[in-house]
């Protein structure tokens, strides 16, 4: 690069408060990794028993070191099936569930926003108060409708969440591409002959790009919860597939007698929610244009 | 002025609905824009001046077709903009283009120079991708940067830098006329001049015409053929640079160019310091709209009859002031 | 330039202020000297880049920390080190002795009270005092600052104020406790012209009054020509040239100082080509050695590049005379003194 080519004008544009945002949270993605994405790539390497079908004489077994043995490390179920293998294979569903309700959930709420903030007036208007009222919709009333009227499926869980979520991306977004349809250089673009459709793609997608990317990763806990939460109050998948939060559900009328089977589905659930949590934050401050080393 | 004007604003007049008034319930209106007229010869520049909520920024967002007119017309090379078939608006983009105030938010943060260079022909033709390319190295040359600098993004450059990258987008698809918004407010005092420079340069080299907006009366006066001072909507004096510099003849033009920050130390003030601010152009005064700051009001007249733009004595002609002061001298002479 | 005069309210001697950036260490400010005397108005003008906004914020100790800190110098305020005051100390010093007037008046008030508030929070911290007096005193002060219709002005709040009048308040507020030195970083750039050459006209007859010392941080040639007594110029954290504001336009001596005068348009006389300094400022994490401006200058010899110019005084200095002193920091000058 020549030179003559420097950083922004004014020495304070470069003042960064130091110690900020600046290591990445090693801890979270290591978590992440392991408890998420691993096993939900190579259920069948990790897992070290079958999920489904479990061995009846070996019902109701202890975790290791409570008075249980290496064969099933964190015990078994009612049923004789490992708990480990069901956490191992749950997090494929989870992974699975919130990736295609992210995307899904995204892509509609995001082209909603961005029309919305972009053209204003009555369209603006519409899609604002349909954000109001899905808003307003408790969602195990929205679950419980719809399992009532489609059944209960991996569709119907994904319609679900695509239904909720939508609404926080189309708010989100709209209120950022308002800012930034008044910046300068969309004028630019319009006195360039920039159509609408090439200003909302070439010039105010990418600059909302990263608001999606920590906005969503912050939603794939909210939407792990929610499975889970539907799950639990059995409006989510069906039986017996080994999603976490179905697991917790059946644990409970045992948790006196076999904690562990509740516990560990739970435990799992918390670990995944609070590296998520603390990796979106960790990027919204990193990506935030104001803090970011430009 | 014997050659056609190649753009001309009429009447125009660009008036924002701002909600309505809590008692009254009427309607209020910002006259921002309030019956301009002007016209600007090929190859010259115009420049807007005054101070801000005068218009001059309105007016210019105007002859970009960034805003419509309430009323009034603009013509470029004889035809209503406002009013062109669809057929003809990409050719209008082609043809009027703009360099704005800010480099730092004009540039998307987001594309290379290459495509932020490109764009004006990008989105209006269908060039190939190698003749765009060949084309952004051409302008780039033309203002001081190098083909090198295509693949960079804009916070890579300093501010002079980016203003050229935005002057070369300006110009890629060869415009007759540049709307020029404060080009050079928002740069370092030692990156002014070059960018002056560059741009009359870029004037005698191509004949291309501009509007030149700034509130800085130094820079006005270094770039602008004319001048018109704006206050509240209305242009109240219009004429050659050097003839409205040396006479001023608009009371507010002269207390205006007297609050000018001088260029070296005076051992006298020459200042004619107005009273009280710029009135809300919510609420503008009745008659003429200065007559409130006005040092040299002469009754009555100011405040109930709006005056027109009319020469001010002396040669030529295309001196022309808004203020009733003109007809006394008229009438003193006659 | 250190003189015994009684006079001198505020000496500055080699203070050195570094930010710790991500791109590496910036010398913001490198070695900057000077005096500020009693009832004077000394402008300290650069571009952006320069150094002389934290300068200002060096004085008063208000740099952004952790990213920057004063790693030298000294800097007194009649006599007394600041540098080496505690915080609480310092804080008392805010305002009483040196008080601030920054660009954005928008960001120097707070939204949510009323300015009359706003300034008796400044007397408040002299002491309680029953209400009905302190409104007494903000509407005094308001009228100080001419703003006009003050009774009724002291109860708005800030967003019911113009720009100027806000700004009018936020030097009310600083002039209130009759500080020594006022510190003015371009308090005028987001004003209109009328209503910037009101401000300084205010600015001055509250100095006329109150005989307060003024430092003038601006980027603006034009606002030197007309507020200030003397000028320290800076280029790249270090002061290139001071002196006289007379003696400073009518001979320039730095090549920068002359390029910068001459690179600016005038509204009264018509030039049919401006001069202009090519390049850009250098790049504050990676400075020339040598002097900084040296890969700009046109006269640029081998010895500039090759260690920092000291101060040469003039030829237009007239000797012993602390009024008329006038140096540049450029070897062009060597030979002559």
């Amino acid at each position: 690069m020549p030179s003559s080519i420097r950083e922004s004008g004014s020495s304070s544009r470069d003042v960064r408060p130091r110690g900020r945002s600046g290591r990445a949270p090693f801890v979270s993605i290591a978590i992440l990794f392991f408890f998420l994405v691993l096993p939900s790539l190579v259920p069948d390497l990790m897992a070290p028993h079958d999920p489904l079908q479990g061995v009846f004489a070996d019902r109701l077994r202890p975790p290791v070191f409570f008075g249980g043995t290496w064969e099933y490390p964190l015990g078994t179920d009612q049923l004789g099936r490992d708990i480990l293998s069901r956490i191992i294979h749950g997090a494929s569903v989870s992974l699975s569930v919130s990736l295609t309700g992210i995307f899904l959930g995204g892509l509609v709420g995001t082209t909603l926003g961005m029309i919305a903030g972009y053209f204003g007036g009555a369209v603006d208007a519409i899609i604002m108060r349909l954000v109001e009222v899905t808003m307003s919709i408790p969602l195990i009333l929205l679950g419980l409708v719809l399992a009532l009227s489609l059944g209960s499926s991996f569709q119907s869980i994904i319609i679900v969440i695509v239904l909720v979520l939508w609404a926080y991306y189309a708010r989100q977004i709209r209120g950022e591409v308002l800012t930034i349809r008044e910046r300068v250089f969309i004028d630019r673009a319009r006195v360039a002959g920039a159509s609408h459709l090439r200003i909302l793609i070439r010039h105010i997608f990418p600059n909302i790009v990263n608001t999606l990317i920590v906005l969503a990763t912050l939603q794939v806990a909210v939407v792990i919860i929610m499975e889970a939460t539907l799950s639990f109050l059995g409006l989510g998948l069906p039986r017996p597939f080994p999603a976490w939060g179905l697991m917790v559900a059946d644990g409970r009328t045992l948790i006196v007698r076999a904690w562990w089977i509740a516990f560990f589905p739970g435990l799992s659930i918390m670990l995944v929610v609070l590296a998520l949590n603390v990796l979106g934050d960790w990027l919204r401050d990193r990506l935030d244009p104001k803090l970011r080393q430009l | 002025m014997n050659a056609q004007p190649l753009i001309e604003a009429r009447r125009l007049s660009k008036h924002f609905d701002v909600g309505r008034g809590a008692p009254t319930g009427k309607k209020k209106v910002v006259k921002a824009v309030d019956g301009v007229d002007f016209a600007i010869r090929r190859g010259t520049t115009l420049a807007l001046v005054g101070e801000s909520g005068c218009g001059k920024t309105t007016t210019a967002r105007l002859l970009l077709r960034l805003e419509t007119p309430t009323a009034g017309s603009v013509y470029l090379d004889g035809a209503d903009i406002h009013d062109l078939p669809r057929g003809e608006r990409a050719e209008f983009r082609r043809r009027v283009q703009a360099v704005f105030q800010d480099p730092w938010a004009s540039l998307n943060p987001r594309m290379r120079v290459r495509d932020l260079v490109a764009e004006p022909l990008v989105a209006n033709n269908r060039l190939s991708r190698s003749a765009v390319t060949d084309r952004v190295a051409e302008v780039l040359t033309g203002v001081g940067l190098t083909p090198d600098h295509m693949r960079n993004f804009p916070h890579e450059f300093s501010g002079g830098q980016r203003q050229r990258i935005a002057i070369a987008s300006a110009l890629i698809s060869q415009p007759r006329v540049l709307i020029l918004d404060e080009p050079v407010s928002a740069l370092d005092v030692s990156i002014r001049s070059q960018i002056m420079n560059l741009l009359k340069d870029i004037q005698q080299r191509l004949s291309v015409t501009y509007l030149l907006v700034a509130h800085d009366l130094g820079t006005t006066r270094y770039m602008a053929d004319r001048t018109a001072v704006m206050y509240l909507g209305r242009i109240v004096e219009i004429g050659d640079t050097d003839t409205v510099f040396e006479g001023p003849a608009h009371p507010y033009t002269q207390a205006l160019f007297s609050a000018a920050l001088p260029a070296r130390p005076a051992t006298e003030s020459r200042e004619i310091v107005l009273d009280g601010e710029v009135p809300s152009p919510l609420n503008p005064p009745s008659g003429c709209p200065f007559h409130t700051r006005c040092p040299v009001k002469i009754g009555r007249r100011c405040e109930e009859e709006t005056p027109k733009l009319q020469p001010v004595p002396g040669p030529g002609g295309t001196h022309l002031a808004a203020c009733h002061l003109m007809d006394d001298m008229e009438g003193q002479r006659g | 330039m250190t003189h015994s005069d009684s006079d001198v309210v505020l000496a500055v001697e080699n203070l050195q202020t570094h930010l710790y950036t991500k791109r590496g260490l910036v010398r913001a400010v490198d070695g900057v000297s000077f005096d500020l005397r009693s009832g004077e108005t000394l402008g300290i003008v650069g571009e952006s880049g320069s150094g002389k906004s934290m300068t200002a914020l060096s004085l008063v100790r208000l740099i952004p920390r952790p990213a920057a800190r004063i790693v030298g110098g000294s800097v007194r305020l009649d006599g007394e080190e600041i540098l080496e005051k505690s915080e609480a100390e310092m804080r008392a010093i805010r305002g009483e002795q040196i008080a601030m007037i920054l660009q954005d008046p928008q960001s120097s008030l707070n939204p949510v009270f009323t300015v009359g508030d706003q300034i008796a929070e400044t007397f408040q911290l002299q002491g309680k005092q029953p209400r009905g007096r302190m409104r007494e005193r903000a509407i005094a002060a308001l009228r100080e600052v001419q703003v006009a219709d003050p009774e009724n002005r002291v109860s708005n709040f800030p967003h019911e104020m113009s720009g100027g009048m806000k700004q009018r308040v936020v030097g009310a507020i600083a002039v209130a406790r009759r500080p020594r030195v006022l510190i003015a970083d371009e308090p005028t750039t987001s004003l209109d012209v009328t209503i910037q050459a009101q401000y300084l006209r205010l600015l001055r007859s509250i100095q006329q009054q109150t005989g307060t010392s003024i430092i003038f941080i601006t980027h603006d040639f034009g606002i030197v020509a007309k507020m200030c007594d003397r000028v320290a110029v800076m280029y790249a954290g270090r002061i290139v040239e001071y002196g006289p504001v007379h003696s400073i336009f009518a001979t320039p001596s730095h090549p920068y100082t002359q390029a910068l005068i001459a690179s600016v348009p005038s509204p009264d006389t018509k030039v049919e080509r401006l001069e202009s300094i090519e390049g850009q400022p250098p790049v504050p994490w990676d400075l020339p050695k040598g002097c900084r401006f040296a890969p700009r200058c046109p006269f640029v010899m081998d010895r500039c590049r090759a260690d920092y110019p000291p101060m040469f005084a003039t030829q237009s200095a007239g000797d012993g005379d602390a009024e008329a002193e006038h140096a540049a920091a450029c070897r062009l000058l060597e030979g002559e003194s």
